[in-house]
């Protein structure tokens, strides 16, 4: 059983897999669960400013988009950050991180956008023995109708401002999480490096409205009639957080900043692609919330077994392997050429690679009267959609043409050396990609 | 003229070799990856599940599914093998439709529960003739005697050997396994599983097996408490009942054991003799597997008949449709009186029964079955047990955790009281008094 053990900006945890800040890390009663059924670490559930607390909706606060056999794979919600008073909030945290020195207790904040409403929460929170500080610049929902979450998370320059507020007004680290809901995720995420905060986390959830009623018409969840958009998350989400976080890990400005990753994490499997993709652990709302917290054994167990086959004895060892790898489309390499080839064998004649490729692709299959299905190799251009469609695994293979070999498709032979579009013939602008790299 | 299935009396080689080995396949084809994989995709991963109570080893049955499905089927099996060393036979035998599949929620809300059997023998087959997953604790010191090495007492030993106790298995037996050797059917345990299993499990190291070493002859248990600072008794249920009915000892009435344990060590099913026309008395799981077997090796009639109704017969519906489903003949409500014919048996004659005010009793009404061979499967009784332990219900009486009434002795399996005479639940008793045996040497220092 692989050492499981994870240093994330100095915080440590038995392993990489905390709950996120939402609601199964609400209260001292789920946290400690929690940490019995051996989570390494938790987001405690986001603390407003002292006061009366926020008002959650008392109808339903979640919409849910299912798969096959009622499979939940995206949810959405509408919920406030706590709705229980700070100091309670603060004498449970403080309670929980004397009994469990040794799993990371991070508190989540969010408040006005105020020097002194910040400083006024760090040192009650500071109090607690807390291991770091998360600064929600994320809910997508209600609070940034308040100026707050997601309205501060959109605006670069805020999020400097208040990171840098924090780190000037306590010794303890600060994780900035960021909103999905903006058009380039490195934008936020460099004013939080510059701002001087120790890691970025994302993503939070996504502006999302998961259907509508149409007997009613009126968005789900309805509220006495009324919808509003909520925040999506779940396996669906996955997706778009991988590549969020693969964004920042491969922007050289970033490149130093440590991620938390969050987004549709679900098992073992997941939380080590968030990691090869840049991200120093992963956080789990909705699969928690789904399946309860035993999940995180398979997630241990799983992880284990993956570090023990590939012999390596450090959740540190997985963190940004991929990210090399991960590259812009121009970067690809053009001269790579793919064929798709149906195995006779474990095809059962279902037609549906047909339907694709001759419906809505390239009309490179055939298919004969006694239905077999064959691959054209002078059409298909290897897209790999009826691999991707075709019920059964490893059926449809795409394989690789060795150099040298005739590409049927076009006639030409296919070349050993690497060339990407930047030095391709068709592209109009090539030579100013030639012309202009050398001096930039 | 070789022999067929119409070949009158007692005879071997009556199908062709193909014959036997498609009769004596797999029950159950094991699942491929994506039957796997669509199988555990079932599983809702219930809170505090209802099939993990059922297990009578407690197997964490959501927990091993999600790990088959997120593709760590080893994980699965660490899983599994924690709580059940003979996880892997289990997986087989286990009649899980009146165990952990019977109360899946799937089979309460559609009538089909997740494949849990199937997936377990999923996870296990992949760990067999691997390493061994299991360390030992460093070495205690103390010795520890085992007698019987079936299920229950594999499992003792593997347990107090993972405690880093050193163990001396003693069985009466040129082999391990038990009934898993001699008595499970074939088509469970195909291409000498329960050898396979019995070498895996020993390879955790610390046992010492000594085969042909019965207790009584030579080997007396008051040796045993002298050399050892525990004794664990898994000897199983070693006799078997008789009929009460006139011409039992005729010539052609077999225990239904014997034959099958006949039969699970040939090497060449086409040896074994079997009758024409075959009656099993009896209406367990020995009955099901000695009928259906029959049938298999080519009986040309084979007929079942229990004493009592459906709804009373140990054996389960699964079990009872199986043996239908070869062209088993099963009459219920029926109690063999005599056996007749010159020497060997020819025919049964069976009363009908009822039950009145409780007892079950002869209507009166009679009639008779042809017969070459006979089965007797009424049953098994303890045989062998030392004298001097308390016994009750014809089982060496054990407390919950199988200590008997003598304190330096623990026994568990089919010889003790308490518990279905199933593998899994002797697995689960031979841990458990394990435990409690590394408890009692644990305190006593
Ligand atoms: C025909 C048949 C079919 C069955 N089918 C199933 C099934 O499908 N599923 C299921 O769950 N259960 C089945 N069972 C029941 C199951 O096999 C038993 O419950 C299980 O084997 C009990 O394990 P045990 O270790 O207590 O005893 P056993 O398996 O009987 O093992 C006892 C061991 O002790 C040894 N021994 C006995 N006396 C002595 C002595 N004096 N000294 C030394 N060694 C001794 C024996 O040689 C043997 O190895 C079946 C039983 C039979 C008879
Ligand atoms: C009901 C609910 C409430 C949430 N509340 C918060 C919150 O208070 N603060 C916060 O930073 N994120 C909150 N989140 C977002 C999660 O922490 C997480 O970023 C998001 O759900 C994506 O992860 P997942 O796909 O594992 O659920 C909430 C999510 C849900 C579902
Ligand atoms: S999950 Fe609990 S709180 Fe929510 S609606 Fe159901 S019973 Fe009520």
């Amino acid at each position: 059983m692989a050492d499981l053990t994870t240093n994330f900006i100095g915080i440590k945890s038995p392993n990489p897999f905390w709950l996120a800040s939402a609601p199964p890390t609400d209260k001292e009663y789920n946290v400690r669960r929690a940490f019995e059924a051996g989570w390494g670490g938790v987001v405690w559930k986001t603390l407003g400013e002292e006061g009366p607390p926020v008002v959650n909706v008392n109808g339903p606060r979640y919409g849910a988009i299912y798969g096959g056999d009622r499979r939940l794979i995206g949810l959405n919600n509408i919920e406030l950050i706590t709705d229980r008073p700070l100091q309670q909030n603060l004498r449970e945290i403080k309670a929980v991180k004397r009994d469990y020195p040794n799993h990371a207790v991070v508190v989540s904040l969010m408040v006005p956008c105020e020097e002194d409403a910040w400083k006024a929460i760090l040192g009650p929170v500071e109090e607690t023995g807390a291991d770091g500080i998360e600064l929600n610049f994320g809910c997508p929902h209600g609070m940034a109708e308040r100026g707050m979450g997601g309205a501060v998370g959109q605006v670069p320059e805020y999020i400097e401002m208040v990171t840098r507020w924090c780190k000037q007004n306590t010794r303890m680290p600060v994780i900035v999480k960021l909103t999905p809901n903006i058009t380039d995720i490195r934008k936020p995420a460099e004013a939080a490096y510059r701002g001087g905060g120790d890691a970025v986390s994302l993503i939070n959830t996504i502006n999302s409205i998961t259907s509508v009623n149409l007997d009613t018409f009126a968005p789900e969840p309805t509220i006495d009639g009324w919808g509003a958009h909520g925040g999506y998350c779940g396996p669906a989400v996955k997706p778009i957080a991988l590549n969020m976080v693969a964004e920042i890990a491969r922007n050289p400005e970033t490149a130093n900043l440590p991620i938390s990753g969050i987004g549709g994490v679900s098992n073992w499997r997941d939380a080590a692609e968030f990691m090869a993709l840049g991200a120093g652990n992963v956080q789990v709302c909705t699969a928690a919330m789904t399946y309860g917290f035993k999940i995180v054994q398979e997630m241990i167990s799983g992880l284990s077994q993956y570090m023990d086959e590939h012999e390596m004895t450090s959740t540190s060892e997985i963190v940004g392997r991929a990210v090399p790898n991960a590259k812009n489309w121009q970067d690809l390499n053009l001269n790579y050429i793919a064929k798709a080839k149906i195995d006779q064998d474990l095809c059962i004649k279902c037609g549906r690679c047909f339907a694709a490729c001759e419906d809505t692709s390239h009309q490179a299959i055939s298919m004969s009267e006694d239905r077999v299905f064959e691959v054209m190799d002078d059409e298909c251009v290897a897209c790999n959609l009826c691999a991707l469609v075709c019920p059964v695994e490893n059926c449809i293979s795409l394989d690789a043409q060795a150099p040298g070999t005739i590409d049927e498709r076009t006639g030409k032979v296919v070349e050993k050396e690497y060339a990407n579009w930047t030095t391709h013939p068709n592209n109009p602008i090539g030579e100013m990609f030639e012309l202009t790299t050398p001096d930039e | 003229m070789p022999n067929d299935m119409q070949t009158s009396g007692i005879a071997d080689h009556r199908l062709t070799p193909s014959d036997y080995a498609d009769n004596f396949t797999d029950l159950h084809a094991p699942l491929t990856d994506h039957e796997a994989l669509v199988a555990a995709d079932r599983c809702y991963f219930c809170h505090d599940a209802p099939c993990m109570d059922a297990c009578p080893t407690s197997i964490d049955i959501p927990l091993f599914i999600r790990q088959i499905s997120t593709g760590t089927a080893d994980a699965a099996a660490n899983t599994i093998f924690s709580q059940n060393i003979l996880g892997g036979m289990c997986a087989r035998v286990c009649p899980t439709e009146t165990l952990c599949e019977e109360v899946c929620v799937r089979e309460t809300a559609e009538g089909k529960p997740v494949l849990i059997g199937q997936l377990q023998r999923y996870a296990t087959d992949g760990m067999m003739g691997r390493a061994h997953p299991f360390k030992r604790a460093a070495d205690t010191g103390n010795r520890i005697a085992v007698v019987g090495a079936g299920p229950a007492g594999l499992a003792c030993a593997h347990r107090l050997s993972m405690n880093g106790h050193a163990v001396t298995v003693f069985d009466a037996r040129a082999k391990g396994g038990g009934l898993n050797e001699f008595g499970i059917a074939a088509y469970k345990a195909v291409d000498g599983f329960a050898q396979t299993e019995v070498e895996w499990l020993l390879s955790i190291g610390g046992i010492e097996v000594k085969y042909d070493s019965p207790l009584g002859s030579g080997l007396s248990i008051d040796d045993l408490k002298a050399d050892y600072e525990a004794v664990f008794l898994g000897i199983g249920l070693g006799g078997v009942n008789a009929l009460r009915a006139d011409g039992e000892d005729k010539d052609n009435v077999v225990d239904a054991v014997d034959f099958i344990e006949g039969l699970r060590q040939a090497s060449d099913m086409g040896t074994v003799a079997v009758g024409r026309h075959v009656v099993v008395i009896g209406g367990g799981m020995t009955a099901v597997d000695a009928a259906v077997q029959s049938k298999l090796l080519g009986a040309d009639e084979v007929t079942m008949v229990y004493r009592r109704g459906k709804e009373r017969m140990s054996a389960s519906e699964f079990e009872q449709e199986l043996a239908t489903s070869k062209g088993v003949r099963i009459i219920y409500n029926a109690a063999p009186v005599r056996l007749t014919g010159n020497g060997a048996a020819q025919a049964v004659e069976f009363a009908h029964t009822h039950t009145v005010d409780g007892k079950l009793e002869n209507t009166g009404e009679t009639f008779t079955v042809t017969a070459d061979q006979v089965f007797k499967a009424i049953g098994q009784t303890l045989d062998g047990a030392p004298d001097g332990l308390e016994l009750t219900g014809g089982k060496i009486k054990v407390n919950e955790v199988g200590q008997t009434s003598d304190p330096a002795i623990w026994a568990g399996g089919d010889c003790a009281s308490g518990g279905d005479d199933l593998t899994v639940t002797a697995v689960a008793e031979g841990r458990d008094a394990a435990e409690a045996i590394n408890n009692k040497l644990t305190a006593e220092g």
